[in-house]
């Protein structure tokens, strides 16, 4: 299978400098692999490294990486700035998704779409596309004049995520607790939205807390973090195991 | 990482920094004496009373202070100041008979073309006189009048005496005292009842002379459920020596009308501008104003709105942009004297390079007026260290029942909001500039489309990359 995403011993410590220790490591030495068509899960209670792992991937300036590789399709991403990254074919749906005022959805998306393709997008052709994905996310049309994330509700913010990957179409989807914060209706959409992007030629990568999400989606790895270090890596029946016992049986395994 | 610096740039200026050469047929000596005073009422043909009111307007003068509060003003010497600079041209309808260098200065500026595409009237002003004029002939027909402030007041005399800084009586503020003393050219528009002018009407006022003063008085009426657009527009070359803008706008709004009244004011940076703008808006009336503020060295202005009658209504929108060397104190006041009169401000401003943008509103509540409405809404974005904002709104209410509200944020580009559009596959300079365009963006839609191109220009961004 081909490898998209090929994590090596990552090492990565807070560039911020306000930060009282910049010396923090956080995430201790990941391995991790990700092939095409593939869906991977990473569970992990809070603080465990999972968002700072999505951020590094996605080349957030507030980390740095201090030791260890990160490849993406065999090329090395540590020197690749966030939007390069992301023209690569790499998409972060965030857990808090910004507010942008002033910036509509449709106008948002399009721009992100020249710029991750290079070409220049059919104002008609898009917009009948964007109709179709919203309505697939339950999205009411209006929203596509609305200004990014202003107003909407946390469940419309990660709805808009979804309907950015979806437009977007990258190859690698790196979704950081979508689901949180969503009524059950809400999760099934998204968890729709999920299935009908993933295909034979893409990824995801899931961060979550709540398996529900998951149980429509073929799950091929589950990874365990904890404290910086992945601790247990199995099929979907880990997921089964830690919804019942939670991560106490593994703390053993540090 | 390499740190990297966002330059935003500044409003391109080489198109306003042509200068010509002065060719004036007649300069005022510099200062200001009553002599001077009776030379430009002489010159100007003045009827007696306005000679009069001028000397007054200079007795109130010599007896006010500059105010005590906002910018810094004691740059300004008047005795330096050239206050009326007659050009050498006659008020014309035709851009044929405009003088070849005035006229490309206004070619430059895009008005004659402006005027064919999509103005209903065009008037312009060049130092101290009007120099063209025209109106659509149905308009005239319907009994609109458009025309410079000279004419108005032969042609029109009794309306003219009626309404002349009733709004902003002179000895409202040492500057429109100074204004009533030696005010000329300006803009007169009188719109019948029920007549609506569908097409915008745009006075352009552009100031050549070095160290002179442009003081155009414009009024403008909208009788009973008509409605207007007028647009302004302002502009000078800059110089090293210190030019003043001090003009005075009256929009009288009967019941039931419309009036919206857009602005762009583009001084150069040796521009004072203070300028003062007042709207009384009778029952039913709208009062619209858009104001954009992007030149000058020091700015004073905060059009106000009398809401005079009941359910009369006002909405402001402004920009002000401050970059280095500026100090634009900007802003609005609304005064509620009606029942049910309601207002809308809303307003953004931005800082770069040094400049100091000020925020300053007043809503003011009468007794007079329950169930009034007030909401004012304003953004400030600054976009380096050494830049300030800063946002001072008075509410004074007496009325009951008022529903006032009153927002106010202050802030910089995020860090992550930047991360945000990075990752959606936009360069980082681009996400700098969506930010800004997005943050002026509720005002840009609401400007005159040749404005909101220039307003494009301003968030031009490029990026310097340094390592750090």
């Amino acid at each position: 299978m081909e490898k998209l995403l090929n994590i090596k011993n990552l090492q990565v410590t807070v560039a911020d400098k306000e930060a009282e220790d910049t010396s923090k490591e956080i995430l201790k030495g990941i391995d991790l692999q990700v092939n095409k068509g593939e869906i991977h899960v990473v569970l992990g209670p809070n603080g465990s490294g999972k968002s700072t792992l999505m951020n590094a991937i996605m080349g957030h300036p507030k980390y740095e990486i201090a030791g260890g590789s990160l490849e993406f399709e065999g090329e090395d991403l540590t020197e690749l700035k966030t939007f390069e990254r992301a023209r690569k074919g790499i998409f972060l749906s965030f857990q808090t998704p910004e507010e942008i005022p002033g910036i509509t959805v449709e106008n948002m998306i399009r721009t992100a779409k020249q710029a991750v393709t290079g070409e220049n997008i059919k104002v008609v052709k898009f917009r009948k596309e964007l109709k179709a994905a919203m309505k697939e996310l339950q999205m009411d049309e209006s929203y596509a004049q609305r200004y990014m994330n202003v107003g909407f509700s946390g469940g419309e913010k990660k709805r808009n995520e979804i309907l950015q990957m979806l437009m977007l179409q990258p190859k690698l989807a790196l979704l950081d607790e979508t689901d949180s914060g969503l009524d059950v209706d809400a999760i099934q959409i998204v968890s729709n939205g999920v299935k009908k992007f993933h295909n034979e030629d893409n990824a995801c990568l899931i961060i979550t807390h709540n398996t529900r999400i998951l149980k429509q989606l073929n799950v091929d790895k589950v990874h365990v973090l904890m404290q910086g270090k992945i601790v247990a890596e199995g099929g979907p029946e880990l997921i089964e195991k830690i919804d019942k016992e939670g991560f106490g049986f593994l703390q053993g395994a540090e | 990482m390499a740190q990297e610096k966002t330059y935003i740039e500044d409003i391109e200026r080489t198109l306003y920094d042509i200068k010509n050469v002065d060719k004036s047929k007649y300069k005022s000596q510099s200062g200001l004496t009553e002599d001077i005073i009776r030379d430009i009422s002489a010159r100007k043909n003045d009827p007696d009373w306005m000679l009069e009111f001028r000397l007054k307007s200079l007795e109130v003068y010599n007896q006010l202070s500059l105010p005590n509060w906002g910018p810094d003003l004691s740059e300004l010497n008047m005795d330096e100041i050239v206050t009326y600079v007659q050009p050498d041209a006659k008020m014309t309808g035709s851009w044929d008979e405009v003088p070849e260098d005035i006229k490309e200065t206004f070619d430059r500026l895009g008005i004659p073309e402006a005027e064919q595409t999509s103005l209903a009237g065009v008037g312009a002003q060049y130092d101290s006189e009007v120099v063209y004029h025209s109106i659509q002939e149905d308009l005239v027909k319907q009994g609109v009048i458009y025309t410079d402030m000279e004419t108005a007041l032969h042609e029109h005399e009794e309306i003219v005496r009626d309404h002349f800084m009733k709004l902003v009586p002179p000895k409202d503020h040492k500057f429109a005292a100074l204004h009533g003393a030696v005010w000329s050219g300006g803009s007169f528009v009188y719109v019948p009842e029920g007549v609506h002018v569908e097409i915008p009407l745009q006075s352009y006022f552009r100031l050549n002379a070095a160290g002179a003063g442009q003081f155009e008085h414009t009024l403008i009426i909208v009788e009973k459920n008509a409605s207007l657009h007028f647009i302004e527009g302002c502009s000078a070359p800059k110089y090293n020596v210190t030019n003043l803008h001090a003009g005075c706008v009256e929009l009288f709004v009967n019941d039931g009308a419309r009036l919206r009244y857009s602005t762009i004011e583009n001084w150069s940076r040796n521009m004072m501008n203070l300028n003062t703008k007042r709207a009384v808006v009778g029952k039913d009336g709208v009062i619209e104003w858009v104001s954009g503020s992007f030149g000058s060295h020091v700015s004073m202005l905060y059009p106000c709105s009398v809401l005079k009658g009941e359910n009369a209504k006002c909405e402001f929108t402004g920009v002000t942009f401050a970059s280095k060397g500026q100090n634009l104190d900007t802003g609005a006041s609304v005064i509620h004297c009606a029942p049910h009169t309601s207002a809308n401000i809303s307003t953004r401003t931005i800082s770069k390079a040094g400049g100091k943008a000020t925020y300053r509103s007043a809503v003011k509540v009468t007794k007079n007026a329950p169930y009034a409405k007030c909401s004012v809404n304003c953004e400030s974005l600054m976009l380096d260290d050494i830049s300030r904002s800063d946002t001072l709104p008075t509410m004074d209410i007496e009325g009951d029942e008022a529903d006032i509200g009153h927002e106010a944020t202050i802030g910089r580009i995020s860090d992550e909001a930047i991360f945000y559009l990075m990752s959606r596959g936009v360069s980082e300079d681009e996400a700098r500039s969506m930010i800004v365009r997005g943050f002026v963006e509720p005002i840009a839609k609401e400007l005159p489309l040749e404005y909101a191109v220039e307003m494009n220009n301003l968030v031009n961004i490029e990026l310097e990359g340094t390592m750090g």
